[in-house]
């Protein structure tokens, strides 16, 4: 059974400190080259092998990480 | 990568919990106050007690808690929050009244307040915040850093001649017989974010069952602090803290926990 995740971060609310990147299995997320209105390098999806696994979202400070998850 | 099949109400496995609200955390990036807090929330949050619940705020860089957390909160004096937490917890006994702390309140400023609270066996629950540094002010020496430990009052490194050993505190309070469950977690992965959520469930429960004080402390980084990136910050305290702070319960059921 394929499992089949996907993150939405808040761009605004993110201050790119990176504890994500660090701790996502799948390397899914990556800081962006953008910066958003306070000038931090947002969080942001670059691949598309998300498990859903809440990772990203449990160690974010700033709570900006919503996951959601469909058993395919 | 945005795909519309999944976003999907039904599909919601993790969201940010309302029992905190919406302002902009203003904590450095990558700080670990940020985790703890939404962490406490979530606890508030399945224990279905938003309304009982009663932050105190404490100085120190989480002196702004009660912007975030979406329950009663007062602000106390400078390490004054187990003393005020004592007293609004014995006027209303069936609230949860619960201090959140850093190392300079709680271990430097505060500690005969701490000691005297859980000398005494308060129905309290305190969330203490160590990094070993004094965030708020710009990285000053606390009782609890590091020998050896480069600070904006210790340039060269504490020294035991000069600055004396590191405070131990909750080994400390776990000797006192008031105390009923202390414990040290930590939030760099999210295996102890896991942990240590399950850590502060089991003290509000205490709490709720009337068992007296219980103390989670969560060993934490300080990258603007310790001068490093959130991820070096992680890696560090890992290497570094995680010696002198070892993870885990000290105290479970008013028993100490034999190691």
């Amino acid at each position: 059974m394929a499992i089949k995740g996907a993150v939405v971060i808040d761009k605004e609310r993110c201050k790119g400190c990176g504890v994500c990147v660090v701790a996502c299995p799948n390397n899914v997320l990556a800081l962006s080259k953008n910066v958003n209105g306070k000038g931090y390098h947002y969080s942001e999806a670059i691949l598309d092998n998300c498990i859903g696994c809440t990772s990203c979202a449990l160690v974010c400070p700033d709570g900006v990480i919503t996951v959601y998850k469909v058993k395919l | 990568m945005f795909n519309p099949d999944i976003i999907k109400p039904e599909n919601l496995v993790y969201k940010k919990t309302n029992v905190l609200t919406d302002a902009v955390m203003h904590y450095c990036p990558g700080c670990g106050h940020g985790t703890t807090h939404r962490l406490v929330a979530e606890v508030i949050e399945e224990m279905d007690i938003q309304d009982k619940a009663i932050c105190i705020a404490p100085v120190g860089c989480s002196v702004l808690a009660y912007n975030y957390f979406n329950v009663d909160s007062l602000g106390a004096a400078h390490g004054r929050a187990p003393a005020m937490a004592s007293a609004i917890q014995r006027m209303f006994p069936d609230r949860h009244t619960f201090t959140y702390q850093g190392d300079g309140d709680l271990a430097a400023i505060g500690t005969a307040e701490t000691i005297h609270a859980c000398n005494r066996g308060e129905n309290i629950v305190i969330i203490f915040i160590n990094n070993g540094i004094y965030g708020m002010t710009g990285g000053q020496m606390a009782p609890t850093t590091l020998i050896g430990m480069k600070t904006a009052t210790s340039p060269y490194g504490r020294t035991v001649e000069l600055n004396g050993y590191p405070l131990q505190i909750t080994e400390l309070l776990a000797e006192l017989p008031g105390t009923y469950y202390v414990t040290r977690q930590s939030v760099h992965t999210a295996a102890a974010v896991r942990k240590t959520k399950k850590a502060i469930r089991q003290a509000f429960e205490n709490q709720k069952n009337k068992k007296g004080t219980s103390l989670v402390e969560v060993v934490s980084n300080c990258n603007s602090g310790w001068k490093m990136t959130p991820v070096e910050a992680n890696k560090w305290m890992v290497e570094n803290m995680f010696a002198k702070y070892p993870i885990g319960d000290i105290k479970v059921d008013g028993e100490k926990v034999k190691k």
